[in-house]
């Protein structure tokens, strides 16, 4: 599955992103499973709002962490995120 | 955790709350105890709360609402909104009986997550043979329904040899139905279908080919569903890692206040297992003989205790090996390595002969006037 950069991209209504203060780290929560996010996995998902395309999450998050060519990183999760099903594009 | 001097003790996550053990359903496989209808209390809505206010603290983060029939439970959404304020995923784990599109929309309201409904088989006839209970059309519109309100849909159902060969059509049911999840769950033989199980296991054979049918099915609808295939672990090398290992992810609250490393250790003789309406959570968690009685690897015997693979699947299941071989601490006699390993065998050998029987005995439904039998 591959991102297509015209089309914004949102969280899944059928997950819930969630801060967890006994782990201290974000989790994907769907029906009986959790997945633990590092911090920039966290990151990334918390840009998938419905409003943002490829670009302007791949913008906001090169200011969020005055970093640059974050690009292709964020892209190739993306695409683990869509296959998983933790993001939609629709 | 503070105050609590054991550091290799992990929180648990998963919190399997067992609202009640009425259930208008009688499934022969049901995994209540046997002598379920003995326990006749049930904790309080200001009890279940303060469960779930405790084990969320600890770092619970799912929670299981099931029973019995949970819906039987007038406080269900109350419970529900509490659990949701405290920020746990909450699973509904209905048969859907006694579920209308108002409740579910109270449900939605007070912030449920998920709805896993189970059905018993794919034709009316059977489904309604093993429930005991006319409900194969009203499962099917509460699934219709549990769509339309935007929940994801997890369907379930329970394969044993009375409905294995019905796997092509449950197949179609669960894409007909739009499930986003099904659940495949090859019967376990505890309780109820333990003392089942002649009637209940299909031969490898059947399994095989299930299996097959199912795993071209997942690649069909990869991306749309997620099939989740609960191994029949009779027909495997190894034991499953049951509870992904004692005390250490689960905790399971029965109807009347009892908690359990797993949903059957009730069984096991000696554990004198807690109960919520005398200690906290944590001192239940951490400090319960119960609950550290299996944990680590101490408690091994051979062939486990030597085993390199003994921190995969932590020597399997205590209550299969309790129940089949008569000591709990025993190697799950589904491993190859265990010296008990022929129990497995003859009980396959067994209910390949009761199948071939011209007089098949009845199954055993659960039901309270069965379960007085067993005390």
């Amino acid at each position: 599955m591959t991102i297509n950069p015209d089309q914004p991209i949102s969280f899944s209504r059928l997950h819930r992103l969630q801060w967890e203060e006994a782990q201290q780290k974000h989790v994907i929560l769907y029906p009986e499973g959790m997945v633990e996010l590092n911090q920039s996995s966290a990151a990334i998902l918390q840009m998938c709002d419905g409003t943002r395309k490829l670009a302007e999450i791949v913008s906001d998050l090169e200011n969020q962490f005055a970093a640059t060519g974050l690009h292709n990183d964020i892209s190739a999760f993306l695409e683990v995120a869509l296959s998983n099903g933790w993001i939609q594009q629709h | 955790m503070a105050g609590y001097n054991n550091t290799n003790i992990t929180p648990p996550r998963w919190l399997l709350a067992e609202l009640t053990y009425a259930c208008p359903l009688q499934c022969p496989y049901c995994s209540n105890p046997l002598d379920y209808a003995k326990y006749k209390t049930e904790l309080s809505t200001d009890d279940w709360k303060r469960v779930f206010s405790q084990a969320r603290q600890l770092g619970a983060v799912q929670l299981g609402l099931s029973g019995g029939e949970p819906l039987t439970r007038q406080d269900l959404p109350e419970l529900v909104k509490h659990a949701r304020d405290l920020g746990y995923y909450t699973n509904l784990i209905t048969s859907g009986y006694g579920m209308d599109e108002a409740k579910i929309m109270q449900l939605k309201d007070a912030g449920l997550d998920h709805i896993q409904v189970s059905i018993q088989a794919s034709s009316q006839e059977l489904n309604d043979h093993i429930a005991g209970t006319a409900s194969f059309e009203h499962k099917k519109q509460v699934a219709h329904l549990v769509k339309k309100h935007g929940y994801p849909m997890v369907l379930c159902v329970v394969i044993h040899r009375e409905n294995i060969h019905q796997m092509p059509e449950i197949l179609a049911m669960a894409e007909e139905l739009g499930a986003d999840y099904l659940e495949l769950a090859n019967t376990q033989y505890y309780g109820w279908a333990h003392t089942n199980r002649d009637l209940l296991l299909p031969t490898k054979e059947q399994f095989a080919e299930a299996e097959a049918i199912a795993q071209a099915f997942k690649e069909k609808v990869a991306g749309k569903m997620k099939i989740y295939y609960v191994v029949p672990d009779f027909y495997e090398d190894r034991p499953k890692a049951c509870m992904n290992g004692w005390g250490t992810t689960f905790l399971t609250i029965a109807p009347d206040g009892v908690a359990l490393p797993c949903h059957s250790a009730r069984e096991l003789p000696g554990l004198d297992c807690p109960n919520v309406n005398d200690d906290s959570i944590a001192d239940i968690w951490y400090e319960s003989k119960a609950f550290n009685f299996f944990r680590g690897y101490e408690w091994m015997q051979e062939p486990c205790r030597s085993c390199d693979e003994k921190e995969k699947d932590f020597g399997g299941c205590r209550c299969q090996a309790y129940l089949l071989t008569g000591d709990m601490h025993n190697t799950d006699p589904v491993c190859s390595k265990s010296p008990k390993h022929e129990v497995i065998t003859q009980a396959i050998n067994s209910a390949k002969a009761t199948a071939l029987a011209a007089d098949e005995k009845p199954l055993l439904f659960r039901n309270s006037k069965n379960s007085k039998a067993f005390y």
